[in-house]
């Protein structure tokens, strides 16, 4: 037992080894996963980068309830957030929807009081709103003459479709219907993407959209106007920890700046650049900001060997301290399963169980105690990679023949002795087969840690997902992919130079 | 299965030796005393008595099922008796002394029982090895079993599944005589091999056993072959002895119907295999 918790200890020492020194901690910028988030992001990391302070960039994490761990754990300062998400998703202090009246001064001055105790702060608004509209076609709009969401109650012909998402949200469809007595019956619900396709191409007449959707200017959509106030409001924010306030004052006097500064249509504008005319966030940010602000502050975009490289060192160094932790732990944990059948049966269910989590799901639960970056991706590739490795490791050693172990066990070789010499050379092709399938599943897994801000080459992936850019989805699959076969190879490669040559089969 | 070396390990003796007590009259090599093994309720091994002595060659005969294995099971202490006793050397055999008196033994079983991911001259080295004997020793003692079990030297740094039959044999013959022990217990010990092969390795086996004038365990279904290599029999039947003796007793005095049913059983087919009769 002294020998396993050797090995618990050095999985510890591994994972904490990537902790920075505590001299002068940089201010952690974040963002969620779409281009406005990112833009935000981007912008306010120039601003206080221009007024000093050392930035260290966290962009593009996997999603609202990760941003906000990642934030209250301390593994980020600060990313651009919505008023309506906070309540409606994160703090749960639902607003009484009322549209533009709908969240006075007063509400978000209950809102800064809210998060001052939690230490948390907000600058802004920041001037434009991301909230749920309604859009129809300008032509079509204009024809009918409807200009405001009442209107569409004496059009019962339109075809309204609308995302899946809106259509079931508390702050959606039933209570927008319900408020303008809308008919509700032939509603259909799909992809918000090919809604909004859906209504440029005529197939639909109406469909839900976000207020700053980059496709309203692009396709020439009328956005209707909500006249009874039923959409709560998602004003723009920048949510932070005081405690980074207090490091990097400079800093967030700059930040200050941007409240009231960016209006619906400039927001719409900038996604436009991005998502229409593939325009890296950075640059887009880095524009507005000297436009804006007149703050040169240029923070080059990587170029694409330097990248690649990063990238790999990143994907690599998740994957290697993973398996190599896994491989640790799985080893003795498959042994000791094949020494009773009982907790065999045990260890082999608790395995599997942690092998169904949905990944995404796992990498969440990590922030709180692990932070963002490589450490809660390397747990997480960690827990993946014991399945493979503890039943490859318990088939091979049992499925020795009876006849051979007994024949060890009557020369008088001790169980230790027997494990080592015997058992486990004989097992040694099933159980690197086992390391070689973790591994492989590992590097396609590692692509998801880009989502907790570990790197790697899921970070292209995602950024591609994200900007609709199939390049830059293969600048991360393509290598991921090699990695993945080379991996493979060597592998290969070494059960041909590992596994004892009698236990190959050869003509003799 | 309960496996007494589960319990703790004996400090290893350099020569790998476990010294019985000292006792003026020396104490028969094997005793089992009212041993008694069930397996789910079914009695494979009835309250059974067998002493073997010093330099004693028997042969264990019976259909299968009879209990022949458990005995050498017994013996090995793979197995525990539900009641009775096992003595080796004099000692009881319990979880303190097992390792020490498997060493003391060498078992061989069908086609071998050769670990497929050693050689040859691995596997039979393989305890010396791990009982850290002299370069020179090992060197020594092997060369004298090559001679001894007329092995094929250039043999020796073949896999298990490169050697024939009849090698792999004699390589768990090796195997099991390196430690020089004073039992040897062979189950089915030519089960595997072909008829022609088969002879010869019947011949050397019995020069063997001559030369060492070691106690031997020989188990085997086949009345001739026990007879070939064991003067004493023992005729089991549903963990009972039937009968005990040479050969010339069991086919002249059975002690039971059972016997000259065995007999005539074997008779048939020796008559039907070769023509000849026992």
């Amino acid at each position: 037992m002294r020998r396993a918790s050797a090995w618990a200890l050095l999985v510890v020492v591994a994972l904490g080894a990537g902790r920075p020194a505590a001299a002068a901690p940089p201010l952690r910028v974040g963002s969620k996963a779409f281009a406005e988030s990112v833009i935000l992001g981007e912008a306010a990391g120039l601003l206080a980068a221009a007024a000093g302070a050392p930035i260290e960039d966290r962009r593009a994490l996997g999603g609202t309830r990760l941003c906000w761990d990642a934030l209250v754990s301390g593994a980020l300062d600060l990313y651009p957030e919505y008023t309506g998400t906070l309540r409606e998703e994160i703090l749960r202090v639902h607003q009484a929807t009322g549209g533009a009246s709908g969240e006075a001064s007063g509400d978000l001055a209950g809102l800064r009081a809210t998060l001052a105790a939690r230490g948390l702060g907000f600058i802004g608004p920041l001037g434009f709103d991301n909230r749920y509209a309604l859009a129809m076609r300008e032509e079509m709009a204009a024809r009918l003459g409807i200009r405001a969401i009442s209107d569409l109650a004496r059009h019962p012909e339109l075809r309204i479709d609308l995302s899946n998402e809106f259509l079931h949200r508390r702050d959606g469809w039933p209570g927008l219907a319900a408020r303008y007595a809308l008919p509700d019956g032939k509603v259909q619900g799909l992809d918000h993407e090919l809604a909004i396709r859906g209504l440029a191409t005529g197939a639909l007449d109406v469909t839900d959209i976000y207020s700053t959707d980059a496709e309203i200017t692009r396709d020439g959509l009328r956005v209707l106007a909500d006249d009874r106030g039923f959409f709560p409001r998602y004003q723009a924010i920048l949510l932070y920890r005081r405690d980074a306030e207090a490091r990097w004052p400079a800093a967030f006097a700059a930040l200050g700046r941007m409240s009231g500064q960016i209006d619906d249509a400039t927001m719409m504008r900038l996604n436009a650049r991005v998502k229409l005319d593939k325009v890296p966030e950075r640059t887009v940010a880095a524009d507005f900001v000297a436009e804006r602000f007149g703050v040169r502050a240029t923070r080059a975009e990587e170029a694409w060997w330097p990248a690649l490289w990063r990238r790999a060192r990143e994907h690599l160094a998740l994957v290697a301290v993973s398996l190599l932790a896994a491989i640790l732990c799985a080893l003795p944990l498959g042994v000791l399963a094949t020494r009773s059948p009982r907790l065999g049966e045990i260890l082999l269910a608790a395995v599997g169980v942690v092998q169904t989590i949905p990944s995404l799901a796992l990498l969440v639960f990590m922030i709180p105690l692990l932070g963002i970056g490589a450490r809660p991706a390397t747990a997480a590739l960690f827990l993946y990679s014991l399945l493979p490795i503890v039943r490859n490791t318990y088939a091979g050693l049992t499925a020795i023949p009876a006849p051979l172990r007994e024949s060890a066990q009557a020369l008088g070789l001790s169980p230790r002795a027997i494990l080592w010499r015997i058992e486990l050379p004989l097992a040694f092709g099933t159980i690197l087969a086992g390391i070689q399938s973790a591994a492989v599943i590992n590097i396609g897994t590692a692509t998801l840690g880009a989502l907790v801000g570990a790197g790697g080459f899921g970070q292209p992936i995602f950024a591609g997902i994200r900007l609709d850019d199939v390049s830059l989805i293969l600048e991360g699959a393509i290598p991921a992919s090699v990695l993945a076969l080379l991996v493979q190879g060597l592998f290969d490669l070494l059960e041909r130079i590992l596994v004892p040559k009698g236990l190959r089969s050869e003509p003799r | 299965m309960p496996d007494l070396s589960q319990a703790s390990e004996v400090p290893e003796t350099p020569d790998g030796g476990a010294s019985g007590a000292p006792v003026i009259e020396p104490a028969p090599t094997l005793e089992l005393l009212g041993a008694t093994k069930r397996y789910d309720g079914k009695t494979v091994l009835a309250s059974l008595d067998l002493r073997i002595g010093h330099g004693e060659t028997v042969g264990l005969i019976g259909p299968s099922g009879s209990g022949k294995t458990t005995i050498l099971r017994l013996a090995l202490g793979l197995l525990r008796p539900d009641a009775g006793l096992v003595r080796f050397r004099g000692a009881p055999l319990d979880a303190s002394n097992v390792l020490a008196a498997r060493r003391q033994m060498g078992y061989v079983v069908q086609d071998g029982g050769l670990f497929p991911h050693l050689t040859a001259v691995q596997n039979v080295e393989l305890m010396a090895r791990h009982l850290r004997w002299e370069a020179a020793r090992i060197d020594a003692r092997r060369n004298e079993l090559v001679e001894l079990t007329r092995f094929p030297p250039d043999a020796l740094e073949r896999y298990p599944a490169q050697l024939s039959g009849g090698q792999r044999q004699r390589v768990g013959l090796m195997r099991a005589l390196f430690l020089d022990p004073a039992l040897l217990l062979l189950d089915e010990p030519l089960g595997a091999i072909d008829p022609l092969v088969r002879a010869e390795l019947q011949d050397d086996l019995s020069a063997i056993f001559a030369r060492l004038d070691k106690a031997v365990i020989v188990v085997t279904h086949d009345l001739a072959e026990a007879a070939f290599f064991a003067r004493r029999l023992v005729l089991l039947r549903q963990g009972r002895i039937v009968q005990e003796g040479p050969i010339e007793t069991l086919l002249r005095a059975p002690a039971e119907p059972f016997v000259t049913h065995f007999v005539e059983a074997q008779r048939r087919l020796t008559v039907t295999r070769d023509g000849g009769s026992l």
